[in-house]
């Protein structure tokens, strides 16, 4: 059950930033700063990143998640976020939103992956229960059983991020530089990217009914304080050095090169003599 | 009958040095200090082994990654060292003590549920060398953490 703020009680504050086409690389800094230098609530909402980039996860290993090949060919950066989960190609038909919380401004709230989780579960679901049928399923976002929204979180002591990648559209031809990954959840049932993923165009009628939804069902939980985005810009001027990284193209290299020696080592075993 | 198995349940946990099992069922060990973001701390000398508690990853769900730090870092009592991923989240850990990593487990890179599976032995995640035994007065007996964790479980 969502939890709401106490009648007569003062709902915290939450500040909103929203974005359109922010570099990618750019949010995730300025997320990273805001949750280790902060002591505030925040909300970022950026509609679309111009370039298609892949994020993965911070275990996330290029040699098993990514076609390398194709993507030291074509320049699409790799990035490896400070946040946890799985591996995503993002371009201008994603839509993000990040919720950057203080563990105690949200009653009864573990800071726990599973509780924030479920929490921010229930939130979207609040948001779009008049469009699909909605489900959290092994900790993405469907309509049904089909995938249109990935997320992650990262945790300190006293506060958690929690962000989310939306599948408005996607290029499909984008897919391609995406292996199936190792650990994926069960309902996924080795369906292919296609199969497996929904845009949500085909299911709400445009970007602006999700994004002013879910400032709506914020405000509901928040007292939501706009930021002009050119202050929330400034904010990537906090110094603090984050984890987040783009991967350089000699890394992308020597993982291609590890990837092929310990394919090469493992034909060795096996090879018939 | 009740009160005879409690009995028995006191005597069985005070021969193992296990504290009673509170409300949450999660295994403290009385030899060990801990802080209050539920790393477990074991000092021999001047140097001390510390892991995350019992409490804490069954809260957290299967760790998949390990974060750990350098072997020559330096750690501060309260500050993050280190995270573990699980469900798709990062979460940091905390020093319970200042000084200097001397070892880590390197053990954790192949096999992260070690830390499920074993928070308090095979699961131990970095040792350091102490640089400031003062700082333990700081932390949690075994009771007090016992206590400690009801708390929490009864706030939420």
């Amino acid at each position: 059950m969502v939890s709401y703020p106490a009648r007569g009680v003062i709902r915290p504050v939450m500040n909103l930033i929203k974005l359109k086409e922010f570099s990618i690389l750019k949010q995730l800094y300025l997320e990273e700063k805001l949750l280790r230098s902060s002591s505030e609530n925040w909300c970022i909402i950026n509609n679309g990143t111009k370039q298609p980039t892949i994020v993965m996860g911070v275990s996330g290993r290029p040699s098993e998640l990514v076609n390398i090949n194709s993507v030291i060919r074509d320049q699409i950066p790799v990035i490896r976020r400070f946040s946890g989960g799985g591996t995503v190609i993002v371009d201008n038909g994603t839509i993000f939103v990040t919720l950057i919380c203080n563990k105690d401004d949200i009653p009864g709230l573990q800071p726990y992956p599973r509780p924030i989780m479920s929490w921010t579960g229930q939130f979207y679901g609040e948001v779009l229960r008049e469009f699909g049928d909605f489900h959290l399923r092994e900790n993405d976002y469907a309509f049904g059983s089909r995938k249109f929204g990935g997320n992650a979180q990262s945790i300190t002591k006293n506060r958690w991020v929690h962000h989310t990648s939306f599948l408005w559209d996607y290029d499909v031809s984008n897919m391609d530089y995406l292996k199936l990954p190792m650990r994926a959840p069960e309902y996924r049932s080795a369906r292919s990217h296609v199969e497996f993923l929904c845009r949500m165009k085909e299911i709400l009628p445009s970007k602006s009914t999700f994004i002013e939804g879910t400032i709506e069902t914020l405000g509901s939980h928040f007292s939501v304080r706009p930021i002009q985005s050119n202050a929330a810009t400034n904010l990537s001027n906090i110094s603090h050095p984050p984890s987040t990284r783009l991967l350089t193209r000699p890394e992308l290299e020597q993982a291609l090169l590890s990837a092929s020696e310990n394919s090469d080592t493992n034909s060795s075993i096996y090879a018939v003599p | 009958m009740a009160s005879s198995r409690l009995l028995w349940a006191s005597r069985a946990a005070s021969y193992l040095r296990i504290s009673p099992l509170c409300r949450g069922f999660s295994t403290v060990l009385q030899e060990l200090k801990y802080a209050d973001s539920h790393e477990w701390v074991k000092v021999d000398g001047d140097s001390a082994t510390v892991g995350i508690t019992d409490h804490a990853q069954d809260h957290l769900g299967d760790v998949v990654y390990v974060e750990l730090p350098d072997v020559g870092a330096n750690v501060k009592q309260g500050k993050s060292f280190g995270a573990v991923e699980s469900v798709k989240a990062t979460s940091d850990v905390y020093s319970p003590v200042s000084g200097e990593v001397i070892e880590v487990n390197s053990k954790l890179s192949d096999s992260p549920g070690l830390i499920n599976a074993s928070p308090y032995d095979s699961g131990w995640i970095i040792k350091v060398k102490i640089s400031g035994a003062g700082e333990l007065n700081t932390l949690m007996d075994s009771d007090k953490y016992a206590k400690f964790c009801e708390e929490e479980n009864a706030k939420h």
